[in-house]
């Protein structure tokens, strides 16, 4: 993969997700562009059928577009085969899930051990990198628990430290704190931001408007269209506004 | 992803469901016993022909006369005359005269087939001599009142005290016990040993019968078996002009139909539980796509971690293979457990046969692949968004 200054780490160039629904086209996303650098962290949020897990797939190297171009880290890849578009998961993605999505029958261990076996890593680099991310989310004594034996903040660690193993260039993560405590939620949010302060690019899908301000940038997406490119403050003070609108006097 | 890897990852998932998985061997556990019985139990009934069989001697030729009006086609003599004409192809000759008779000595009386042979008698059918002499030369033409005991008769009439010399009643007329027989067969009733042998010529006298119906002759080697039995064919056929009057036949010819029919009841036998194998192999492809639909989201999390679509396969066929190895090695060791079992209570030879073993269980991975492969490959071909929401 050539590493190019001049592009932008994930680069959306007009793309369309179309679904034929009988005689009719659905617009699952319409037309969006936008660029995120290295090390940036955006938060894309939206409401449900909003087009922001469609971008996510689209991201995530799980779907390709219907219409545009998907730049990542300067390649194209919208025309990708399955098999192409597993590896670029496995060498450039770590995904964070609502529901953690761990296999069950599998320990911590294994479980964040998972894609660097895909990735074919050698044995020995994947212990140490195993550990390393473990230890990076504070759960180097649970190594062989199984995940049924963690609550729901340390599972959702666990997946954390599974997106980390693979060294990613971008964190995926699809409302992370959806299935969590509003506490449990506040801290797997902080460690996000500390991930973005070491370096890491961290895209952060939601509906939740409180989280997505917290991220220093904003896409907001409504009907399939990109509505709102701007920082998390400039996020936070539309919302102030859109409050007072909508709260009567 | 290497091979060692995925069959950790197999090994893995069969050992958490072992119900399951013991359910799914089921099929190809019961297939595989039953091949390695049936062609166990079968191997040792033919092995047990075929020892009985070259006990005989695998040289030996056997001619039967059918006569024609009451007269034999062929005199002792005649036969011995051929026998010294072409010794490069015979090499022993007896005629064989048998009579159902009554032995006595002294108040102990048993019955036993008495056999009339000649001086080659005993050596075409493999006895050797413990004590005293055989049949001689000199006793066919003096038609001499003198027998050969088995083992078994010896035991029976004389208590396995000193038999030569003594004198035995055969239906009435006495004879001189001359020599014992070396034991042959395990000294009982039915086998080998219970046996008298008398000159062929004092057997004619004794039967109250001219007619000599039964030869038995060997070849020099089994290499001339062939060309012995086409000069005996020819020259009964230039005696009789008639092929339905006499019969020639060889043990080594015998042996062959004998090796054929067990052949093909093992065939059967197998294909019948063979039948079994292909209901297992349809239990794991069963099971298997039960399993593909119930991690169907498994899957899906597989795909996104950089899974490809050979990584899933692989991790399914392989899972299915080793099932049905697991099956086949299992069944293999009951099988011989079961055959063993069976041979004993049915007083049965076993014989295990390696190469039954290793095809059972090269059938039984091969049926865990070809059964496996279909639900792996729908497994392979899920779409990750869609596993992913897989409720």
């Amino acid at each position: 993969m050539q590493e190019n200054r001049h592009h932008a780490l994930i680069e959306f160039s007009h793309i369309s997700k179309i679904y034929e629904m009988g005689e009719s086209e659905v617009y699952a996303v319409n037309n969006v562009s936008f660029q995120i650098q290295k090390g940036e962290f955006v938060a894309i949020v939206g409401q449900s059928g909003s087009g922001k897990s469609t971008c996510m797939n689209i991201i995530g190297a799980l779907d390709v577009p219907t219409l545009g171009e998907y730049f990542l880290d300067g390649q194209e890849i919208s025309g990708f085969d399955d098999d192409e578009l597993a590896d670029i998961r496995g060498k450039m993605l770590g995904f964070v899930f609502q529901q953690y999505n761990l296999i069950a029958k599998l320990d911590v261990y294994e479980n964040v051990e998972l894609p660097l076996i895909y990735a074919s890593v050698p044995e020995k680099q994947r212990r140490e990198r195993v550990m390393q991310s473990l230890e990076r989310v504070g759960l180097k004594d649970r190594v062989h628990h199984m995940p049924n034996q963690l609550s729901g903040g340390q599972q959702q660690r666990v997946s954390i430290a599974r997106a980390l193993a693979g060294n990613p260039s971008v964190i995926l993560a699809d409302e992370p704190t959806g299935a969590l405590d509003s506490n449990t939620g506040k801290e797997v949010l902080a460690f996000f931001k500390e991930l973005h302060r070491e370096g890491n690019t961290i895209v952060l899908i939601t509906h939740d408007n409180g989280i997505a301000a917290q991220a220093p940038r904003v896409l907001r997406l409504a009907d399939g269209r990109l509505v709102d490119d701007c920082s998390g403050a400039q996020f936070r003070d539309r919302l102030r506004t859109l409050q007072m609108e909508e709260a009567p006097t | 992803m290497k091979l060692t890897q995925a069959f950790a990852m197999a090994w893995k998932s069969m050992s958490q469901s072992k119900m399951r998985s013991f359910l799914t061997m089921l099929g190809i556990i019961i297939g595989v016993a039953a091949v390695i019985v049936l062609v166990s139990l079968v191997g040792g009934f033919s092995a047990d022909l075929s020892s009985s069989f070259e006990s005989m001697g695998t040289t030996n030729l056997s001619v039967m006369l059918m006569g024609r009006g009451g007269s034999t086609v062929m005199e002792p003599d005649e036969m011995m005359a051929l026998k010294e004409q072409h010794s490069d192809l015979l090499s022993l000759c007896s005629p064989e005269v048998s009579v159902s008779a009554t032995l006595k000595h002294g108040t102990a009386s048993m019955t036993a087939t008495v056999t009339g042979g000649s001086e080659d008698y005993h050596l075409l059918n493999g006895y050797t001599l413990a004590q005293g002499r055989a049949v001689a030369y000199a006793d066919l033409s003096a038609r001499s009142k003198v027998a050969v005991i088995g083992s078994y008769v010896a035991q029976e009439l004389f208590d396995a005290g000193q038999a030569v010399g003594q004198t035995l009643k055969i239906n009435g007329d006495s004879y001189t016990v001359v020599g014992v027989f070396e034991e042959l067969g395990d000294s009982s009733e039915s086998s080998a040993d219970n046996v008298v042998v008398i000159p062929y010529t004092t057997a004619q006298r004794l039967g109250r019968s001219a007619r000599i119906t039964s030869y038995t002759l060997s070849a020099t080697s089994t290499d001339t078996v062939e060309a012995a039995i086409e000069l005996l064919e020819s020259t009964l056929y230039e005696k009789t002009g008639n092929e339905d009057y006499y019969h020639v036949s060889s043990v080594s010819q015998m042996l062959d139909t004998v090796n054929e029919l067990t052949g093909t009841l093992t065939l059967v036998l197998v294909g019948i539980a063979g039948i079994s194998l292909l209901v297992g192999g349809i239990g794991i492809m069963n099971i298997m796509l039960v399993s593909v639909t119930e991690r169907t989201r498994e899957i899906g999390i597989r795909k996104s971690l950089g899974g490809k679509r050979r990584d899933i396969l692989r991790q399914f066929v392989i899972e299915a293979a080793v099932t049905s190895a697991v099956g086949g090695v299992v069944g293999i060791v009951l099988g011989i457990i079961a055959a063993y079992v069976i041979g004993s209570l049915l007083s049965m030879t076993v014989v295990i046969s390696g190469t039954a073993v290793l095809i059972a269980f090269s059938v039984s991975v091969g049926i865990g692949i070809l059964f496996g492969y279909s639900p792996a490959a729908k497994a392979s071909k899920l779409n990750p968004i869609e596993a992913l929401h897989y409720e």
